[in-house]
């Protein structure tokens, strides 16, 4: 039996022993990290099914004033682990046009880092969703925000990259002076950095409350920021664009996702200030429109995907806005497939022919198993039934709709319509556009059985979704520490 | 366990055909197998029964009390009938495809098993989802192998699709909701028997919301537009599967839910409904008749007689209903019939254009006279199946608040959707003789008919229209048990 924060620990361990060795290693081949990371990381995560219970709600002291276990944090440090190692997986076979875009890289040199950093911004994601402090969400936010900085401009012989790299950096630390600012103001009203402190310190009549609305609508800006919510959604298809496409991928899943889960966990507290569900229901009203409508004249895939990921962070807001963590838990796992799907075909095509769609005309002709894979990740992030991507939609309009929140189930129907424009756009391209080329695409092993996984758990859990409901229910060992919100 | 084959056979075989086995035979053995299978079904079925038969079902989400769960009654029997019938059609159908044949026969066995699915699930998940499942197939279909304009055909009818099942959606989600927690149930049966608690107001909003999002899939009036686009493109045997049975899925859903879950809504908003299908009747038929394609006045024509469909739902009647389940059936296989010959005769001249057609019927003999079995189906001759779901729905709507004298909404309404018959008569002969009458173009004379392996699809569509229509008391049988629980239910 392993101790929760054990687990953040090891995979902190596995980084830094990896960049140890790989600054002695100068005549190893620099993906033999990438595999030995992704050994690492299956350990710890099947380590994760074997904690130990965690403390009881009302010891909170110490250490665990700061840090949960509950099963909410569980599932999404699972959830952290397993982008990473996809990530990783996926960052393996593209390592040499990574490579080639690094100034005086060799097989052996310069992408040590490119393997290790994920590793990084992993743990940090592990923290950030156990974070139950102003603090501790503060840190570990910083540990996934700085090991992007790097992660995003790494590909620096690329003028896009660097673009891209600039843009992240600046709009992020900015982001992150609004986190502080608002947690300074929530600290000054109430005297507390814990959420749970915070929540009976806002019970008392004499807390200010309108300082305390401004420093929670601060960090909602800060935290608008990582989950692209409009307005705070400007950086992302350039970003998302210029980033090497591994971690656009690991970006729109893992920070989202986290970005979610702390949402979640500050509102709690806040959400009986006036007004703030309105804002939150404006928000997502703006998030959807916003996202479904900008991408539907978009040419480049990736951008198209950077798009997308704002139009589900609308819908997850609409799970926010009712406040259902299942059902936007449900919707982040189902996004995690589906996206890494997408990416993990895009990657492919990308190298070889480019990332317009019309990159992809004909491609059910040059790889009709590339084709399948990503008629499959579309039509889920469309939101077909027998994709997981449904049970998602479903679960959210459903809270939708339980909550009346009649203006959100409305722009959400619109908005599903432009999505099955803009994602059937790529279907289209692959499947009756005449092909340009007419080479065969070559796929190696190790993607297609990550590929080949991605799609089996996509339709395996579009009809039985019920895996990923008990992976969120505490286990039968252990009293729910915190109800899950 | 036999439906659950049903079922499952056109699925598993469109998974097989891309996995690489060849496409026709597996795709026209699975056809065959469903259609043995359906026919079984209906001669072991119990026609006195309104229960469910053959019901199995496996749980999906314990949480959510979603099940897999089918069953067949009457009505879902009528339907899974008509699917099987029309898929062994538009199988057989399918000549020669150029191009990833193997994606065509699967997206054909896709569309049908979503349909079948969807007929014969007893939850309100599966219902729903298998209807979606046809989406994505349709839209390869029209897009990859489609006719002339396919592109735009596609995407309007996937974007109008995709919005209807969205507002579905919601209205299935709505109706859940409006039943009190501890008996939410996704289960047909379940909803059917908690649904007396559903107040008068929520009914109202939930019709609504469900006339609206089934409306859009059966091409109500202001929804129909994407209707005659998609079937003028689509391949033949698409326009046959997605005209013939999947259309039906609406009227389906109306019957199967809207109706017996929700009466006092579907009371409140009759006059709605009414003014709609009568503009399906008169505004579309007068649309038809405006029509110089062969291809669009057939789809304008499909549009048009799912007006006499809602005025049988809208009627609320034994008669009224029995004769709109029957209409369905009827006029699935008519269409279904029309399509194919007019899919035959664009294979051949490559127009569709009345003025150029003409005379086929001198080297076309069997398909001349198989358009007409389909034409005169279409009109509602009196032996043609057609004809008994027609009258019933007119006798039916015109009983309704009948009082001797007197002439409520509904009279009027069926006597002027009595004129769309004169309409359709119109359009119908007038197509029949521009295209197989009247001088041949000296271009169609080397045409050669229908090859004789083609016509076995050809005999069977022709045969179920006249055999039900001279003998539609197994289907009246079959439906009555049925709806006489939807009408005896406690207002």
């Amino acid at each position: 039996m392993i101790a929760s924060p054990n687990l953040e620990v090891a995979v902190l361990v596995l980084g830094v022993l990896l960049l140890l060795f790989e600054t002695f290693a100068d005549k190893v081949d620099k993906r033999t990290f990438a595999y030995a990371g992704i050994l690492g990381l299956v350990t710890v995560l099947v380590g994760s099914f074997y904690l130990m219970p965690s403390p009881q709600a009302d010891d909170l002291a110490g250490f665990w004033s700061f840090y949960t276990a509950d099963p909410l944090a569980l599932f999404f440090k699972r959830f952290s682990l397993v982008t990473t190692i996809l990530v990783l997986a996926m960052m393996i076979d593209y390592a040499p046009s990574v490579r080639g875009a690094v100034a005086g890289a060799t097989a052996q040199a310069g992408l040590g880092e490119f393997f290790a950093l994920p590793i990084f911004t992993c743990a940090g994601l592990m923290y950030l969703v156990s974070a139950i402090d102003f603090v501790m969400i503060f840190v570990a936010l910083e540990l996934v925000s700085i090991s992007f900085y790097v992660l995003v401009s790494f590909t620096r012989k690329n003028l896009l990259t660097l673009e891209a790299g600039v843009k992240y950096l600046v709009l992020s630390a900015l982001a992150t002076g609004f986190l502080v600012y608002g947690i300074t103001w929530i600290y000054g009203v109430t005297g507390e950095t814990n959420l749970d402190r915070i929540v009976v310190a806002l019970a008392n009549p004499n807390v200010d409350q309108t300082a305390a609305t401004f420093g929670a609508v601060l960090v909602l800006v800060a935290i608008g920021f990582k989950i692209a919510a409009v307005p705070f959604q400007i950086w992302v298809p350039d970003v998302y664009q210029g980033a090497p496409t591994q971690v656009t991928a690991f970006l729109s899943v893992g920070s989202k996702a986290a970005g979610f889960v702390v949402l979640l966990r500050v509102l709690r507290p806040f959400l009986m200030l006036p007004k703030m569900d309105r804002l939150l229901v404006v928000i997502a009203l703006l998030t959807l429109l916003y996202g479904n409508l900008a991408a539907l004249p978009q040419g480049n895939l990736k951008r198209l995907l950077a798009y997308s990921s704002i139009a589900h962070a609308g819908y997850l807001l609409i799970g926010i806005a009712c406040f259902d963590g299942n059902a936007v838990t449900f919707y982040l796992a189902a996004y995690l497939l589906m996206t890494l799907l997408s990416f993990a075909v895009l990657i492919i095509v990308a190298q070889l022919a480019g990332e317009r769609i019309s990159d992809f005309d004909g491609l059910a002709k040059r790889s009709p198993f590339l084709a399948f894979a990503m008629l499959i990740a579309m039509i889920s992030l469309a939101g077909v039934p027998f994709t997981v991507g449904f049970f998602g939609k479903f679960f959210i309009f459903n809270a939708a709709i339980a909550h009346h929140q009649t203006a959100l189930v409305v722009v959400g129907a619109i908005t599903v319509a432009c999505g099955f424009y803009y994602y059937l756009k790529v279907v289209r391209a692959m499947y009756w556009r005449p092909a340009t080329r007419i080479d065969i695409i070559p796929v190696s092993i190790l993607s297609r059985v990550i590929m080949s996984a991605l799609i089996i758990a996509i339709i395996g859990f579009g009809i039985y979704p019920q895996p990923i409901m008990d992976a969120l229910k505490p286990p039968a060992n252990q009293v729910a520490l915190r109800s899950i919100p | 366990m036999l439906l659950l084959l049903i079922v499952l056979c056109p699925v598993v075989a469109a998974i097989l055909i891309m996995a690489g086995l060849p496409a026709r035979p597996i795709a026209v053995l699975a056809a065959f197998a469903n259609f043995f299978m359906a026919l079984t079904a209906w001669i072991l079925f119990d026609s006195g029964s309104a229960e469910f038969q053959y019901v199995s079902s496996f749980a999906v989400s314990i949480d959510w009390k979603i099940n897999f769960a089918i069953g067949l009654d009457g009505l879902s029997l009528l339907m899974v009938l008509l699917a099987a019938i029309v898929t062994v059609g538009a199988v057989w159908f399918s000549g020669k495809i150029d191009k990833y044949e193997n994606a065509f026969f699967a997206c054909l066995l896709l569309i049908s098993g979503g349909a079948i699915g969807a007929f014969a699930s007893l939850d309100l998940f599966f219902f729903y989802a298998f209807h979606e499942l046809a989406l994505i197939p349709t839209f390869l279909l029209i897009g990859i192998w489609g006719n002339d304009n396919r592109t735009a055909a596609a995407w309007k009818i996937t974007i109008y699709l995709a919005l209807g099942s969205f507002i579905l959606l919601i209205g299935l989600i709505m109706l859940y909701q409006s039943i009190p927690v501890a008996a939410r149930s996704f289960d047909i049966r379940t909803l059917q028997a908690a649904a007396s608690q559903i107040g008068p107001g929520a009914q109202r909003n939930i019709y609504l919301v469900l006339l609206v999002g089934f409306g859009i899939l059966v091409s109500l009036f202001p929804f129909h537009t994407w209707a005659p686009d998609a079937y003028a493109a689509a391949p033949a045997p698409a326009a046959m599967l997605h005209a013939g049975v999947l259309k039906k899925f609406g009227l389906y859903g109306l019957l199967r839910i809207a109706v017996p879950m929700l009466p006092e809504g579907a009371r409140y908003w009759t006059n709605l409904l009414l003014v709609l299908l009568l503009a399906n009747i008169i505004y579309i038929g007068l649309a038809t008749l405006a029509q110089r394609r062969l291809d669009r006045m057939l789809g304008y024509s499909s549009v048009m007689h799912m007006g006499y469909i809602f005025l049988g739902i809208a009627s609320m009647n034994l008669l009224g209903l029995t004769g709109a389940a029957i209409l369905m059936f009827a006029h699935g296989l008519s269409i279904a019939l029309l399509f194919a010959i007019a899919g035959e005769v664009r294979a051949r001249t490559k127009t569709m254009l009345f003025s150029e057609l003409g005379g086929l019927a001198q080297v076309m003999p069997f398909a001349g006279l198989a358009f007409g079995f389909g034409a005169f189906a279409a009109i509602g001759l009196p032996g043609l199946a057609n004809f008994g779901g027609e009258i019933l729905i007119f006798f039916g709507a015109f009983r309704n608040g009948f009082t001797v004298g007197n002439f409520h909404v509904f009279q009027v309404a069926t006597v002027l959707a009595l004129w769309g018959v004169v309409i359709s008569a119109v359009y119908m002969l007038r197509a029949y003789r521009q295209v197989f009458m009247g001088t041949m173009d000296e271009r169609w004379k080397d045409f050669a008919d229908l090859r004789s392996g083609l016509r076995f699809p050809i005999v069977l569509l022709v045969g179920g229209l006249i055999w039900f229509g001279f003998y539609p008391q197994p289907l009246v049988r079959m439906l009555s048990a049925i709806f006489q629980t939807y009408l005896q239910q406690p207002p």
